[in-house]
């Protein structure tokens, strides 16, 4: 099995949990799959009402409650109210606080290394997806710089189906394809090229691109292909 | 320079952020008469600016503001999807790596790189964030501002005659482009990485911050 088609299976079975013990799963398998130390996915609502799933030492996550470092976490106060992906290393660690909180993070196994995917959700949802491991800043570089894509796709994922999972959730959340979406995958799902769906549809194709890459986020796919196949099985195209 | 500033972090910046929404109400409200809200402070907010965007402003040499553009991730409430669906051809656009960019306002009198450095603005936050296109929304002079820099939109849609044609489209930045635009801005890409950096971060400093 290739990487990509490891992750789309995980993330398959991420789709398809009926519990949060299912977000636990999937996380796992995703860590392991990636390579990595850690991931975890947290998720505090307007009310204040935390939530997560991750790899963690379950020694760390008491100790990090305990303390309330959600005061000190320079990861927290960097991700809050913002919506752009942040590498610890261009988070301000620089108080004494925080040297010693990082300093104590290392010690529990988080890691040196973190990346962290801010995802904003209706009514003042707020989410965070991070991805941790203990490695030096070159190879680090290099991870964060072949996975972004794959980790905001896993974030989304993640809180897609946390949201999904919520009681009170409105069903109109879930995004529906649009008109040139659907258009788009179904010609792809054809087996035309993204050269084929521009001239048909009459756009560039960076205009497809647009469209199928919207797509493919609202389907939770790791690709085109993943798209497609997850278009088809949900009866979103008839091809 | 080029700041990158989010709505939360504008306290720090009154002036300057009053100036932009000043810019704002004379660019959209006077000199297009866009149906936009102008407050009692004569500024032009709607109800995005209350979504904590991002905004990329240029500061002029002399502290005033030059011009500025405001940035929302399209998973969240976002202007096109909410007020321009039919020029998408229906339906919305959603994804952590399509942003939006909306209100793109230069200052009256603005020297014509100020549009140029927004642009590379837009190129520095797509390489460090993982973001690949932005959809905006843009009065139809933009539309040849924007060629006249190289990095014109792929227009999706348009409404309106004249002065009050709105236009949907989209940007895809290759990093090429980038070098172009910042070279039509007068700017080195060195220095545009360093306002970005400033602004979320280096990593080299962090660095030395742990060594020292």
């Amino acid at each position: 099995m290739t990487a990509s088609t490891a992750l789309e299976h995980i993330l398959e079975g991420l789709e398809q949990a009926d519990g949060h013990a299912g977000l636990q799963v999937a996380i796992e398998a995703l860590r392991d799959e990636m390579n990595v130390d850690h991931m975890v996915y947290h998720w505090v609502d307007s009310a204040g009402d935390q939530y997560g799933c991750g790899t963690y030492p379950a020694e760390w996550v008491q100790r990090y409650l305990d303390q309330n470092y959600l005061r000190v976490d320079p990861v927290i106060a960097g991700c809050y109210q913002r919506f752009h992906p942040v590498d610890w290393k261009r988070l301000d660690w620089s108080s004494k606080a925080s040297r010693a909180f990082q300093k104590e993070a290392i010690s529990y196994g988080v890691g040196n290394q973190g990346f962290s995917v801010p995802i904003r959700g209706p009514n003042g949802q707020f989410a965070l997806f991070t991805v941790s491991h203990s490695g030096n800043d070159a190879d680090w570089a290099a991870f964060t710089e072949e996975h972004t894509r794959s980790m905001l796709l896993i974030a989304h994922a993640f809180n897609h189906k946390a949201l999904d999972l919520e009681p009170d959730r409105t069903p109109e959340h879930a995004q529906a394809l649009s008109p040139r979406e659907v258009d788009a995958v179904t010609l792809l799902a054809m087996g035309y090229n993204r050269a084929q769906v521009a001239q048909t549809l009459t756009i560039s194709e960076h205009t497809v691109r647009v469209y199928v890459e919207s797509a493919r986020f609202k389907l939770g796919a790791m690709n085109t292909t993943h798209a497609v196949a997850r278009a088809i099985s949900r009866g979103l195209i008839v091809v | 320079m080029l700041r990158y500033i989010y709505g939360d972090q504008l306290k720090a910046h009154e002036r300057l952020a009053a100036e932009m929404f000043r810019d704002r109400a004379d660019q959209f409200k006077i000199r297009l008469n866009w149906e936009v809200n102008v407050d009692a402070h004569g500024f032009e907010r709607d109800e995005y600016d209350d979504l904590n965007p991002l905004y990329v402003i240029w500061e002029n040499a002399d502290g005033t503001h030059g011009g500025s553009m405001r940035l929302l991730p399209t998973v969240g409430r976002v202007m096109v999807n909410e007020h321009f669906p039919h020029l998408l051809g229906g339906g919305s656009i959603s994804s952590l790596t399509i942003w939006e960019c909306t209100r793109f306002c230069l200052s009256r009198g603005a020297n014509p790189k100020v549009a140029a450095a927004l642009m590379l603005a837009g190129g520095e936050i797509m390489e460090g964030f993982g973001v690949e296109h932005f959809v905006g929304v843009f009065d139809a002079r933009m539309v040849r501002i924007y060629r006249r820099i190289g990095s014109s939109p792929e227009v999706l849609g348009q409404e309106g005659e004249g002065r009050v044609q709105i236009s949907v489209g989209l940007w895809h930045f290759a990093s090429v482009a980038k070098a172009q635009v910042a070279q039509k801005a007068g700017l080195s890409p060195e220095i545009s990485r360093l306002w970005f950096d400033r602004a979320f971060g280096s990593k080299e400093c962090a660095e030395l911050a742990k060594v020292g």
